[in-house]
């Protein structure tokens, strides 16, 4: 581990948004032989600040998912941030069928404040649309492994999050609201976001703590954006180690770790007996 | 608004316990008037309860609790709840000097007579079967975490055990910033459940009541076989302030209303309170046949063998 791991909440807050850390796009550059990208959701139109497709990792076919945010402001305009609209989420679904038809595994790529709030989405159904996702990888019979590599925020990133595993990078965060709209909801002040940030146990040590994700994958020092060849092959090898890992379970094993993993998310008392699951 | 009841407590710590409507009706005293939220209109409470908090000038349908709603549709005495001593936990070390979850949820528990936000139990229709789990939105915006997620999980479960179909009734502001990442993962809970209901081929059916926004509109709640929901609802993915925040603009009122959403191709219909009970009993018999007649040919196959 690195010094950075003295990091505050806040502060892998911000490196999480670091406008130089890597994205979907930089690691599928890297770890996949051919990458061919899937587009438009065959309804409405195509959405750029999510990024699909179908490739080859070690001669083995697998369909990729990842939000998209951009590295410069033109790019950030034509991705949206990084955040999708209904469209994105049902591209995303066409992929996952995908997956299903021809039997390859999943991987996203996590890296977003989260859905995009306006009328258009809004009309054209961001809930039905993130709801439907949740429900068809519920039950999808091929291995999915989620990766947040930035920010993953709220139901915006769970929408491509139901998985076998869920790694995180070291300074990934993950959280059911953005620190700033948490401290708008909780304390009607988003100026204390960094509060937020601590209070809401958003890091990815957090989160396996919790039990909710599976594996850290260590950044380098300084964080991804230090070493980007780094951390794309360190992220490679984990991918590599959990698709084998999945891709050895019978379907009823993987469907049925899948449904134990989710069912048992969630802590509360019962009768003068605490219950202590995740 | 109107009057509440807020001295059930005991009532409802005594769970299972078949659900009477005659309880209610010996607190609420009639001779008292209710003012609509909405125009203002006072009615006598007598009329106002008859019209099931409708309000009779101009058809605002106030915000009733889970209790109230299964009174409604349910069967008299068929009511059984369970799962009423789920208690949330302060998973997250949530205190603060402006805000302590657990105290936040003693105090609430001690005002609504409830553990947390969901009523969930088994019931029947004019006599047919099947679970409910119902929001009280006045329980911390009916915010869905732990407790919430796992009754409704359950009440899934046992349906689909049960071979019975689920009625949802939802009113939530979303996910319950306590719980962190763990409020937001029972979105993820819920949907593999209703996986099970699915294999065995039972409808859920969700009623959206006003207000539906953020994790439960945006899991359960929108992927149901069936999709109601009552007049003038308010109902989205993401609130309107924070709409009008991103976008710099006023929305008009008619936008994330039920009937914006029927519009919009995402709901089923739009129905009054007063056709509730008849709409949901048309729909449970029409499945019930759809079932009946496969268990039918299963008994004929295994008869000829
Ligand atoms: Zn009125």
């Amino acid at each position: 581990m690195t010094t950075l791991t003295e990091l505050l909440p806040w502060d892998k807050v911000q490196i999480a948004r670091n406008p130089q850390r890597p994205r979907t796009l930089d690691y599928i550059r890297v770890l996949c032989e051919d990458f061919f990208e899937l587009r438009g959701d065959r309804h409405h139109g195509d959405d750029q600040a999510l990024v699909c497709g179908i490739s080859k990792i070690d001669g083995r076919s697998v369909a990729i998912i990842g939000h998209q945010k951009g590295s410069d402001t033109k790019e950030n305009v034509r991705r949206n941030f990084g955040s999708p609209h209904p469209e994105g989420y049902r591209k995303a679904l066409r992929v996952m069928e995908h997956a299903k038809k021809f039997n390859m595994p999943i991987l996203t790529l996590i890296d977003t404040a989260g859905a995009h709030p306006s009328m258009a989405a809004e009309e054209r159904g961001q809930a039905e649309a993130i709801a439907r996702n949740l429900l068809v990888m519920a039950d999808l019979p091929v291995p999915i492994i989620a990766t947040v590599i930035g920010e993953g925020g709220s139901g915006g990133a769970l929408a491509i999050g139901v998985a076998d595993r869920l790694l995180m990078l070291e300074h990934a965060v993950y959280s059911v609201a953005s620190p700033e709209a948490s401290a708008a909801i909780l304390w009607r002040d988003s100026s204390k976001a960094s509060e937020a940030a601590k209070a809401m146990k958003i890091t990815a040590q957090d989160l396996h703590s919790f039990g909710i994700a599976d594996l850290i994958i260590p950044e380098p020092e300084g964080g991804a954006h230090m070493d980007v060849p780094a951390i794309v092959h360190a992220v490679g090898n984990a991918l590599r180690e959990q698709i084998s890992t999945l891709s050895a379970l019978t379907l009823d094993q993987l469907l049925d770790q899948r449904y134990a993993k989710y069912r048992a998310i969630g802590r509360f008392r019962q009768a003068q007996t605490e219950i202590v699951e995740a | 608004m109107t009057v509440e009841v807020h001295d059930l407590k005991d009532f409802f710590r005594r769970a299972p316990l078949p659900f009477t409507s005659s309880r209610r009706e010996q607190q609420i005293p009639d001779n008292v008037w209710t003012k609509c939220a909405n125009c203002g209109e006072l009615t006598y409470q007598k009329q106002f309860n008859d019209a099931l908090k409708v309000c009779p000038k101009c058809g605002y349908h106030s915000r009733i609790s889970s209790r109230e709603w299964i009174e409604i549709l349910a069967d008299a005495d068929s009511f059984v709840e369970h799962d009423a001593d789920l208690q949330g936990i302060d998973i997250l070390g949530f205190v603060s000097p402006k805000d302590n979850y657990e105290a936040k949820l003693a105090a609430t528990s001690e005002r609504t007579g409830t553990n947390d936000v969901v009523m969930s139990g088994s019931a029947s229709l004019e006599g047919l079967p099947f679970e409910i789990a119902a929001c009280n939105f006045d329980f911390m915006g009916g915010s869905m975490g732990s407790v919430f997620g796992e009754k409704v999980a359950r009440t899934v479960e046992r349906a689909a055990d049960r071979g019975v179909p689920v009625l949802t009734i939802n009113a939530s502001g979303g996910a319950r910033m306590h719980e962190g990442i763990f409020a937001l993962m029972q979105m993820a809970k819920v949907s593999v459940a209703l996986t099970r209901l699915a294999r065995v081929r039972q409808p859920h059916i969700s009623l959206l009541v006003d207000p539906c926004y953020g994790g439960v509109s945006a899991s359960y709640a929108s992927v149901a076989d069936i999709i109601l929901a009552e007049p003038g609802a308010n109902i989205g993915f993401a609130g309107r302030r924070v709409i009008e925040q991103t976008i710099r603009q006023k929305l008009p009122p008619h936008f994330q209303t039920a009937e914006f959403f029927l519009e919009h191709g995402m709901i089923d219909a739009v129905v009054p309170r007063s056709d509730m009970r008849a709409t949901i009993g048309r729909l449970l018999r029409l499945y019930e046949r759809t079932t009946s007649s496969a268990d039918h040919r299963e008994h004929v196959v295994a008869g000829h063998q």
